[in-house]
């Protein structure tokens, strides 16, 4: 976590022997906000929990030799049998909530980040390709985003998930699926303006293939609002997953995320035994809500309407 | 305009079409509903007799084409679990689920329109940058573990309202003649006891728009600030209120409006999730059930149901949007 303070901080006091750079200026305007730089150190922290899970974990909740039964639903700061204290309480089976937060941050952030990136890629080249192409092949992909965008993400995914049935790869599937039109939709808004600039057109007569062109010129010109819808996706769903996994269509039980943890707290809710639910939840709120502070603040740095 | 209507109307018609094909190809995907139906015990001829009697050993175009047929004629089969027809059970419960989505659509821009109005006018002021901290707070979290910790609150610790059910409901007899289940629709908000219900999941539910209204808002009003229109408004010597009002208000009620019609929709949608945590006794909940049980016909009459809903919506949001903004008018006259 202090490795992660120091890279982020030290932009923020650039010495004056140095060159600014269009990076060095983005990254000393981005740490402009300390709220959106606590976010991103907020965020590193957690990626490293949930990487590290199973070296910093008191317990593993997978393995059944671990749990005694005799623990379950156990008040948090409760000394258990194995001699060891449960900080955030336990579940029914006595699992550590603690140890099961971590490992089911991994799932939440693996089938979050992992679609994301997914989604990007397949989104992005049809975007690319749709504002390049033109003509009929620009129509069809983008009716296609349109047709998408008209329906409310959770809806196109129960509908994946209701062919599908559940599983992480389906959740996966059903993840991309909902995600790639937003990030066409980005792409090909500004690859349109892009592909009428003089770069493309010399890129054009130097006669360079089109894959060379789209995403050695035209893509990375296309990088800063896909930057920010982006990591707004990732927090998108990873939310979408705890949802999905919540009302029982997401991950299998055996794999637990953030949202099925929630789930599995919700019949103790009502006699009291909040914790099970409560502290997976605010593990899940605190990684959303650094993410969406990094992407405001990307988007505010990122957005030239509003440098004026 | 007529031109305009027509187009868009024989759009929605194929998009409709398109996603019948899709939702009946894609639940004909899900399973045998043969081993579901048919006890296992069912010898070969009894088994074939209930196939042929089902219709399934029919090929999927032909399936489908009697699916079509009768899903015209208001026929979108049989619940398996229930053994009613499944568009009755999804319309009874459906006037729960709207009287929620229309009670947070109300929540969301009666707290909104005005937190965002503000926000957007003085960005440096303390209150503003608490309003959009609080819009970051609404928009990340998720909606079912803020609805468990209203119950934890609200219904096991202090005990004001109650945690599950519709409550009361009212019955309102011959509703424009439509009349889904024989008798009258049951609504909740015209009861006290059905108010109180109603009151948490439907803030539930509105939280997220909330949020999405005033960041909506707050951003339009800061770009629109921005506008030569407005600075000449602003020159020419009329009053703040004026150039507020008028000028920057109806040009950002264009996203605004666009956004909420289409959120309604979504919030339709979002039920799903807040009608689990209540128990609230809408389509929602039924198709989180039926999903599980795999009811087919259920899960493609809420899914061919909600579509048509979808495309309405867009349609109505789409003749606003060319009725607030002529340009979008003028562009489909010249192209």
């Amino acid at each position: 976590m202090s490795q992660a303070v120091m890279n982020g901080a030290a932009p923020a006091a650039p010495r004056k022997d140095k060159v600014e750079t269009p990076f060095r200026r983005f990254v000393s305007e981005f740490a402009e906000s300390k709220v959106a730089l606590g976010g991103l150190v907020v965020f590193t922290a957690i990626a490293l929990v949930a990487i590290f899970a199973s070296v910093i974990a008191p317990q593993n909740p997978y393995d059944l030799a671990q749990l005694d039964i005799m623990d379950g639903r156990m008040e948090p700061g409760t000394v258990g049998g194995a001699g060891f204290t449960y900080w955030l309480g336990t579940d029914d089976q006595g699992r550590d909530m603690l140890s099961g937060i971590m490992y089911g941050l991994r799932i939440s952030l693996m089938v979050g980040a992992g679609s994301a990136f997914i989604a990007c890629v397949v989104g992005a080249s049809l975007g690319l390709l749709a504002a390049y192409a033109g003509k009929r092949t620009d129509t069809v992909i983008m009716r296609l985003v349109d047709l998408q965008l008209s329906f409310p993400s959770i809806l196109v995914a129960l509908m994946i998930l209701a062919f599908l049935g559940k599983g992480i790869m389906n959740v996966v599937i059903a993840l991309v699926i909902v995600e790639w039109a937003y990030y066409a939709r980005t792409v090909r808004g500004t690859a349109l303006v892009e592909r009428r600039r003089e770069y493309i057109e010399a890129a054009q007569c130097l006669a360079l293939p089109t894959h060379r062109i789209l995403f050695r010129h035209l893509l990375p010109n296309c990088l800063p609002p896909l930057i920010v819808v982006a990591t707004m996706q990732v927090a998108r769903a990873i939310a979408l997953e705890a949802t999905l996994s919540f009302l029982g269509l997401g991950v299998p039980i055996t794999e637990p995320s953030l949202g099925l943890l929630i789930a599995n707290g919700y019949e103790y809710m009502l006699s009291g035994k909040y914790w099970i639910s409560f502290y997976p939840g605010i593990a899940l709120l605190i990684t959303i809500v650094s993410i969406n502070l990094v992407g405001d603040q990307l988007r505010d740095v990122l957005n030239p309407r509003l440098k004026k | 305009m007529t031109v305009y209507l027509v187009r868009r109307l024989i759009q929605a018609l194929f998009v409709v079409l398109a996603m019948s094909v899709i939702v009946f190809v894609g639940v004909f995907a899900i399973g045998d509903p043969v081993e579901i139906l048919i006890s296992p015990d069912a010898d070969q001829l009894e088994r074939e007799r209930a196939v042929a009697a089902l219709g399934l050993d029919l090929p999927l175009w032909h399936q489908y084409l009697v699916f079509l047929g009768n899903a015209l004629q208001g026929d979108l089969g049989r619940s398996f679990v229930f053994n009613e027809p499944a568009l009755k059970l999804i319309l009874q419960r459906m006037p729960a689920t709207l009287e929620l989505a229309f009670g947070a659509m109300f929540i969301s821009i009666l707290v909104g329109l005005p937190l965002g109005l503000y926000a957007g006018l003085r960005p440096n002021s303390p209150a503003s940058k608490t309003i959009m901290a609080g819009s970051i707070l609404g928009f990340s979290l998720p909606t079912f573990w803020v609805g468990l910790m209203l119950i934890m609150v609200f219904a096991v610790q202090l005990g004001w309202l109650p945690s599950t059910g519709r409550g009361e409901t009212c019955s309102v007899l011959g509703f424009l003649g439509v009349q889904p289940c024989g008798a009258g629709l049951q609504w909740s908000f015209l009861t006290v006891d059905g108010l109180a219900h109603m009151a948490m999941p439907a803030l539930n539910l509105a939280l997220f728009k909330i949020s999405l209204v005033i960041r909506l808002t707050r951003a339009g009003v800061r770009e629109t600030m921005l506008m030569d229109y407005v600075k000449f408004a602003r020159a020419k010597g009329l009053s703040p209120a004026r150039v507020t009002f008028v000028h920057v208000f109806k040009n950002i009620l264009i996203p605004v409006v666009t956004v909420v019609g289409l959120e309604l929709g979504s919030t339709i949608a979002f039920s799903v999730v807040t009608e689990s945590v209540f128990a609230w006794p809408g389509m929602g909940k039924l198709i989180i059930d039926s999903i599980n049980v795999l009811d087919r016909p259920v899960i493609v009459a809420y899914l061919m149901i909600i579509v048509l809903m979808f495309i309405t919506i867009n349609l109505i949001v789409d003749l606003t949007y060319s009725m607030l903004d002529p340009r979008v008018r003028l562009e489909t006259k010249g192209a």
